[in-house]
């Protein structure tokens, strides 16, 4: 690739590349992976990159399947190495059982769901439909990945640093829930950094038992109810502290009427359906949740009590409608506005069902 | 390990074992009999012998030996069922020079974890790979494993293992040994004094083997499960001997070529 790549100039890039290029930056010790589309251009890069990067000891390896490459994250991050995987959906659900360990054994990596419409096979065309699985747990157990949502490529790469950042204070498994068209789309982007995520010190990690500690077991197993009810509690803990780390950005709420809350490319599109609003006089203001894991429940409860109604618009048959209806708890009325399987609702059809909502409910909006 | 010890009553007596460092001090919560404990200590006994217990991280299963960390006492993490030998690329990936072991069931390693293990091996992973094959899911109550034996009566084959429906015993061992990144492949037990010698040879060859980065060292060790056999432990010794061991010939399938 490129000389320019080391300097902090913008550059046109992909979104797996940004991600990959990012995660280079980042010093990760290993990624563990296994092709699928739409984000096999991650592996693709890190291994025609890393080889020439060489003051990186980056190891990238293909695994034999996704199953084999989140238990390598396992062994690596318990290590305490700085690790990541990438794949799509399917993938993804592949992983689940890994996933739950990491948890349950508190161990800090990066895990990117760059989605694609399900279920089953499904198609390569981007979606959001892993939401429920990605904010929820998404294996067995109670446990939640701290869920990070980017709407372009630029947070695709920088959400790489504040993934880490996050799983590595809370000792905790890190997602970034993109999609199709995020991975494949090219964007400007200025790249974080080289080297400007410090290392944090692992004390828990197995490296060896020295003669100057006890060994170190990185498990998942408590065997005893009494003690896996005090993980559990110990790991409820850890999440009400997370609740601190939430993040959205909002456009236009000071004077908005209706309220259009979205995530990643859904929230690219509302900001469209809002200026179109707007130019025609329909007060559009725009709640887009960045991290979905915490999520933003009070600022969305709080915004409920000034809108005339709030409509929910994501690429699935309606998942994060429910976190809204949620934090809204009946203050104004929550509608949901979805396409599925890939295809994506144009900033028109999402503008006449906001018209369409306003004249069902009464509301006089120019 | 000789020294001279006092006792309480004041004899002085010489001492020529004792439980190694890298053991806790724990007792096995293994059956009596089964050859899970023997293996634990042989094993440790060699890290200990070779010196490298601040090197070593081993990687437990899901079977009987999942607590394999309440008694080895080096670093190590515990696997989901069958991806031990993953974990312990992963491990040895971000580590080179230390030194990685898996421990691993037969329905671990050659049912469930078939694909990591037969990958783990292809790739020539520079890791030992101790594979404890009793013909039978100790863990979970007795159940056919991938290397019960044709007939073998089992919590799911009542009636004996029928090849018919169910296909015959697999042995993986000999296919790891056909991969040519594999360097050292054999088939050991623990089931007298003698054959603990051997294992133990093996295991110390292994780790030498790691320590020049030769690739992936794979020892199976032919076991018993004297409660999943519904047998007593000397029972067992003999349907080693005269079931097991012609079906899983015992010795080195592949050796390093000089
Ligand atoms: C994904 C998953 N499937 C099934 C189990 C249940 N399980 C636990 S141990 C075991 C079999 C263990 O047998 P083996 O590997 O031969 O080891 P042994 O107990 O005989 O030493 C099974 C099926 C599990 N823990 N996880």
């Amino acid at each position: 690739m490129e000389k320019e790549i080391r300097t902090e100039e913008p550059r046109l890039m992909k979104g797996n590349e940004a991600l990959a290029e990012a995660a280079i930056r980042a010093n990760i010790d290993a990624y563990f992976g296994y092709p699928i589309t739409p984000q096999s251009e991650v592996i693709e890069y890190l291994m025609f990159e890393v080889p020439n990067r060489k003051d990186k000891k980056t190891v990238v390896l293909q695994a034999e399947s996704e199953v084999a490459s989140i238990n390598m994250v396992y062994g690596a991050a318990g290590a305490g190495a700085r690790v990541m995987t990438s794949s799509s959906s399917p993938g993804i659900s592949l992983m689940q059982e890994g996933i739950s360990y990491i948890a349950s054994a508190q161990l800090p990596c990066l895990v990117v769901n760059v989605v694609r419409g399900g279920p089953g096979l499904g198609t390569i065309q981007p979606s959001q439909s892993d939401y429920f699985q990605a904010t929820k747990g998404g294996g067995h157990g109670d446990y939640h990945l701290i869920v990070l949502a980017p709407s372009s490529v630029q947070e695709l790469a920088d959400f790489v640093f504040d993934a880490f950042k996050l799983a590595e204070k809370y000792r905790n498994p890190a997602m970034i829930l993109a999609d199709g068209a995020l991975g494949q789309m090219m964007e400007k982007v200025v790249l974080p950094k080289d080297n400007s995520l410090p290392k944090v010190s692992k004390p828990w990690a197995t490296t060896g038992k020295t003669k100057d500690r006890e060994r170190n077991i990185i498990t998942s197993l408590f065997i005893q109810p009494e003690v896996m009810e005090k993980v559990n509690l110990e790991l409820q803990e850890k999440y009400a502290a997370m609740q601190s780390e939430v993040r959205w950005e909002e456009l236009n709420t000071d004077d908005a009427e209706v309220l259009l809350v979205a995530f990643g490319l859904s929230a690219r599109i509302c900001q469209k359906v809002m200026d179109l609003g707007r130019a025609k006089g329909i007060k559009i203001g725009l709640l887009r949740p960045i991290t979905l894991y915490p999520f933003p429940y009070k600022r969305i409860a709080e915004l409920a009590e000034k809108v005339d109604f709030i409509l929910d618009v994501e690429m699935n048959a309606g998942q994060m409608v429910e976190d809204v209806r949620l934090a809204v708890e009946g203050r104004a009325p929550v509608y949901f506005k979805g396409r599925m399987g890939g295809m994506i609702s144009t900033p028109d059809d999402i503008l006449n069902e906001v018209e369409a909502i306003s004249e069902k409910l009464n509301v006089l909006h120019q | 390990m000789e020294e001279k010890l006092i006792l309480e009553d004041g004899i002085e007596v010489e001492q020529v074992y004792r439980r190694p460092e890298t053991l806790t001090d724990v007792p096995y919560h293994y059956c009596p009999g089964c050859s899970h404990s023997v293996v634990h200590n042989v094993l440790m006994e060699v890290v200990a012998d070779l010196g490298i217990q601040e090197q070593t991280i081993g990687v437990a299963p899901v079977g009987c030996s999942v607590f394999a960390y309440h008694y080895m006492n080096v670093d190590m993490q515990e696997a989901a069922h069958g991806r031990a030998s993953a974990v312990a690329t992963g491990i040895k990936r971000v580590m080179p020079d230390k030194l990685v072991f898996s421990y691993q069931g037969d329905g671990d390693l050659a049912a469930i974890g078939t694909a990591e293990t037969i990958h783990t091996a292809n790739r020539g992973e520079n890791i030992l790979v101790v594979f404890i094959n009793n013909g039978i899911y100790g863990m979970t109550g007795g159940q056919m494993a991938p290397t019960s034996l044709p007939g073998m009566v089992t919590s799911t084959s009542p009636y004996g293992r029928d090849v018919s429906m169910v296909g015959y015993p697999l042995k993986i061992t000999e296919l790891v040994a056909q991969l040519p990144a594999t360097y050292y492949v054999t088939r050991q037990s623990a089931h007298n004094p003698n054959a603990v010698r051997k294992l133990k040879k093996a295991i110390t060859k292994s780790f030498e083997y790691q320590q020049q980065k030769k690739g992936t060292c794979f020892i199976e060790v032919v076991s018993n499960c004297p409660s999943g056999w519904k047998m007593t432990p000397v029972e067992t010794i003999k349907y080693l001997e005269e079931v097991m061991f012609p079906y899983y010939p015992l010795g080195d399938l592949k050796v390093p070529k000089n």
